[in-house]
């Protein structure tokens, strides 16, 4: 509620329809997502979250319906436009190269460049010193600049892609499933993560499919469930059971043993 | 969080010997000293060492280098051109073309050239990009296309597959001792004149020394390597190579321009076999249908040799210059040698395994796969 009353919203999301061909991936959904918030989108497989947050960084052209960016409407035609504008987004698939280098990977497509004789030359000093620094922000010890991201653990990487996406201005940071892949104190350190980016007063929308990491850090949930939106609750006024039942759009999931603790 | 701030202790102390070994060069940098210790130890008197000798193999290094340099970079942006060698034959061909049949000042012939094949270079590049396709089977049809058009061409026209008479045609020419020059001859013939070079002792050129100056086709080779190097570690765009190999869709969603690098990598490979073409054209003086047979394999070995990935997304321009060295002084070495010529290629093929062993090793070291 703070966040909401303090500031307009700086994407607004309306009505957004995107049809592939015959299949109506998304049918109406609108979100909206105020700075230093934590939004999360929550949705089964297939629920369209995937549709929904490429609409909202460039990857798709909405079929219909509008997306305002700091109270303008927007038409992002490439990632890169959005990018510009300040939407960044860490994949399920992470952008991160296991080959390079973490400070070549930290600023992949941002290199700073030096200019020696008029030639433009990419700095590798001031990138190794800034990713050592930026690193050390987020807890992660490298045996140095040049070490390869691939020595990296899963959640380690997920925390270099969050860094850099808010090291290179990111006011939406959009997170696709960062924690599906991980081990639990892997887990919680990329909680912890998006705690201090949202604390820097950015954006972030958390897209998951498991309502205990939602409800670690969310704030606001909003649930997706055959491309349309089952509604957007404020943190505390809803529980865990609630948010499952609407993930699964209302059905009766199957009835799990006691043993088993009841709920997916 | 805070506690993986600490040390890991998971992750063991390195030595700094063991880092200093972490390169990808490093297979390259053992097995030219191990070439030059096998040939300093049998090949030794056989003036292998002699100017002339270093002259020899260093030209036919070059030769390699000139094309391992764009086989490099292309690598490393994760494709494969094996029309390479398939270019340097038709390169050949259209300078002896518009140079000799059709009668055109050399330099416009050299200048056509080089639009031509850069072009056809992109061709090839927007090929794969647009279909899809890996680049190993689109490079492969032009393999075939371009060496059929290079035999073809001078059929049709000439009725024969070489053209020659280009060495005249060059006379006074601007642009061609670019390529088919010498430099330095003054400094060889001081060289000669001090004793360092061994000098003609009779005949026509007496007094003139047996290396009288550094080819062109080396200036070009170390200029490549050069560029080739700093290009890749120290521009942005290098930082683009690199990715646009190791994960083209990681890349993309980084911002990273995926076609417009893999395109101009492409177009660099096809230029470095021009100027391949170019160099021994001038150098024989005639173009022939048959010129670089298998050079882009000798290529690709040359990488993988220095230690680049062939799947992409790793590897070094030093690297591949090595293992060009190493490709031409065992070519060579083994004729100074006396060996049967033959066996260049079990020694290849044995020195090639031991490369991509060692270097498989070392990129477990760095990237800490298992």
């Amino acid at each position: 509620m703070n966040a909401r009353s303090e500031h307009a919203p700086i994407v607004e999301m309306r009505n957004i329809e995107k049809h592939f061909g015959p299949v109506i991936a998304l049918a109406g959904v609108s979100v909206d997502v105020y700075p230093g918030e934590c939004h999360c989108l929550l949705g089964d497989n297939g629920a369209g979250k995937s549709t929904f947050i490429k609409t909202m960084s460039g990857v798709h052209k909405p079929t219909k319906g509008e997306i305002l960016f700091e109270g303008k409407p927007m038409n992002f035609a490439t990632p890169r436009d959005a990018m510009d504008a300040g939407i960044a987004t860490v994949h399920q698939h992470l952008a991160m190269i296991p080959l390079m280098s973490v400070s070549r990977n930290f600023f992949m497509g941002n290199e700073p460049v030096k200019k020696i004789a008029g030639i433009p030359f990419f700095d590798r000093d001031l990138a190794d010193r800034t990713t050592m620094e930026e690193m050390r922000k987020m807890g992660i010890n490298l045996r140095g600049p040049d070490q390869a991201v691939g020595t990296l653990s899963g959640g380690e990487r997920q925390t270099v892609a969050i860094s850099r996406a808010v090291h290179f201005g990111a006011k939406v940071l959009i997170l696709d499933e960062p924690t599906s892949a991980l081990g639990v104190r892997q887990t919680s350190n990329v909680l912890a993560t998006i705690d201090k980016v949202r604390k820097q007063g950015v954006a972030v929308v958390f897209i998951t499919h498991n309502v205990r990491h939602a409800l670690a850090v969310g704030d606001r949930f909003t649930v997706l469930n055959r491309g349309q939106t089952l509604g957007t609750a404020q943190r505390g006024q809803i529980t865990p059971d609630e948010l499952q039942d609407m993930m699964a759009g209302g059905q009766e999931l199957a009835q799990l043993d006691d043993a088993l603790g009841g709920t997916v | 969080m805070a506690d993986t701030a600490t040390t890991d202790e998971r992750v063991k102390e390195m030595s700094r010997l063991r880092l200093s070994l972490m390169r990808p060069e490093l297979g390259g940098m053992v097995g030219t000293v191990a070439v030059f210790v096998f040939f300093l130890l049998f090949a030794y008197d056989s003036g292998m060492f002699a100017a002339q000798g270093i002259m020899n193999w260093s030209i036919v290094s070059a030769q390699f280098m000139i094309i391992a340099v764009g086989a490099c970079l292309l690598m490393i942006a994760g494709e494969f051109d094996l029309s390479v060698g398939s270019m340097i034959g038709f390169a050949g061909m259209m300078i002896a073309v518009f140079g000799i049949v059709l009668d055109l000042p050399m330099w416009i012939a050299i200048l056509i050239t080089f639009v031509i094949c850069v072009s056809l270079g992109a061709l090839n590049g927007f090929i794969v990009i647009r279909t899809g396709l890996p680049s190993f089977i689109v490079t492969l049809a032009f393999l075939f296309i371009l060496r059929g058009f290079t035999i073809y061409i001078p059929q049709t026209v000439e009725n024969k597959t070489i053209i020659g008479g280009i060495r005249d045609a060059a006379e006074g020419d601007w642009l061609a001792p670019v390529f088919g020059g010498k430099i330095f001859t003054g400094f060889f013939q001081w060289l000669g004149d001090i004793g360092v070079v061994g000098v003609f002792e009779r005949g026509s050129r007496e007094g003139q020394p047996v290396v009288d100056g550094l080819p062109m086709l080396i200036v070009w080779a170390l200029l490549l390597v050069a560029f080739g190097h700093i290009l890749l570690t120290r521009t942005r765009f290098g930082n683009w190579v690199f990715a646009a190999g190791g994960d083209a869709e990681a890349a993309r969603n980084s911002g990273v321009p995926v076609n417009r690098v893999k395109v101009l990598m492409f177009m660099f490979t096809a230029f470095c076999a021009t100027v391949f073409a170019t160099c021994q054209v001038m150098e024989f003086g005639s173009a022939g249908a048959d010129r670089g047979l298998l050079k882009e394999f000798e290529a690709i070995i040359a990488v993988v040799i220095g230690g680049a990935l062939l799947t992409g997304g790793y590897g070094s321009v030093i690297g591949a210059a090595l293992g060009a060295l190493i490709f031409g002084v065992v070519q060579q070495g083994l004729f100074f040698a006396g060996v049967e010529s033959s066996l260049f290629r079990v020694f290849l093929g044995i020195i090639l395994l031991g490369a991509v062993v060692l270097n498989t090793y070392i990129r477990r070291m760095i990237t800490g796969e298992r």
